[in-house]
């Protein structure tokens, strides 16, 4: 495996860091965005990305906050980022089109592109999903996908459930069951308009678990669902990506 | 879950970050997932100084009991002092 920083362009043709980490020769490949979290282009997020790697895909994970806070460290340029009203969902977009169109330049690729996110990354996986042109989506416990917030919510983020019908390719949802952002309730409602648009999804709610149930190094960790997660994971970028 | 929600005021006041002291003239404070506290979710207060660059931050992660301590420590103290004494506008 190779892995390390690169420049690529981002929204607005402005250039952005990016984590790049792809398996060693040019044998054909899928590639995978990862978007992390609100907590920033971090360790354990470039650890995600270089296990993608590891299991045979080209896996970039673009810097959100490239323009905020160039060079911070990941939870200083979170603070900046926040204080300035996060991540325009347009730009966050336009970010992850650049790593895509990035993965899709480089030897080997196969020209399939998927996308994962966790927390805030998971809607924004969703959302990047509707507006772009992509082949798998993997949205981890995104909140704000479903749902109105409460009226005295002052969110930056609005639900997303009405770009469903641009949903572009095939959905892989992973929720804690004891989560409440999204609640059991939310996801369900994300699971009966998809079926109602016939768009192809497949939605695993784990028992005993919360928000964040993948994050290694956060106390929501929960082993059992995180390590039969990934190998759900795993295999539907196999059965997606790299046909 | 991420909040997203953040309440800002602008501050006057230093702090002491990684790179020594600095003027402190903004601030952040939101309910979210910590850093290093070992909870899900904390008080968060980021004191900021964005016109030195992102480094000039002191960042604490409260329970929300410790913060509401915090809350009542901080006017009891501005209480036991005579009013004006830390003001913006005292005399030195």
């Amino acid at each position: 495996m190779q892995a390390g920083t690169v420049r690529i362009t981002g929204a607005d043709g402005d250039e952005i860091e990016a984590y790049l980490a792809q398996p060693l020769g040019s044998e054909p490949r899928g590639g995978v965005v990862v978007i992390h979290h609100m907590p920033g282009y971090d360790e354990p997020t470039k650890e995600i990305t270089r296990r993608l790697a590891s299991y045979g895909f080209a896996a970039i994970c673009p810097n959100l906050y490239s323009r905020e806070a160039p060079g911070a460290s990941p939870d200083d340029a979170a603070a900046v980022a926040r204080a300035q009203g996060g991540v325009p969902d347009d730009r966050l977009v336009g970010d992850v089109g650049g790593a895509a169109d990035h993965l899709r330049g480089l030897p080997g690729a196969n020209g399939r592109v998927g996308v994962i996110g966790y927390c805030s990354g998971g809607r924004q996986a969703f959302l990047a999903a509707c507006r772009l042109p992509l082949d798998a989506a993997v949205d981890c416990y995104g909140a704000f996908v479903v749902g109105d917030p409460p009226k005295d919510f002052p969110l930056r983020v609005r639900p997303l459930l009405d770009q469903a019908p641009s949903l572009s390719c095939p959905l892989l949802g992973m929720f804690g069951a004891e989560d409440q952002y999204p609640s059991p309730e939310q996801v369900a409602e994300l699971d009966r308009e998809l079926t109602r648009l016939g768009k192809p999804h497949e939605f695993h709610s784990y028992d005993g678990a919360g928000h964040a149930f993948f994050a290694v190094d956060r106390p929501s960790y929960r082993p059992q669902a995180a390590v039969d997660g990934w190998q759900k994971v795993r295999a539907f970028f196999d059965r997606h990506l790299n046909v | 879950m991420c909040t997203y929600v953040t309440v800002t005021r602008t501050v006057e006041g230093s702090g002491k970050g990684a790179n020594g002291w600095f003027p402190v003239t903004d601030t952040s404070v939101y309910v979210d997932h910590p850093t290093h506290a070992p909870y899900g979710h904390t008080l968060n207060i980021d004191f900021l100084n964005p016109a030195a660059g992102p480094g000039s931050r002191v960042a604490v992660e409260l329970t929300e009991e410790s913060a509401l301590a915090l809350v009542e420590a901080i006017q009891a103290a501005l209480a036991a002092a005579p009013a004006g004494l830390a003001s913006r506008d005292q005399q030195v």
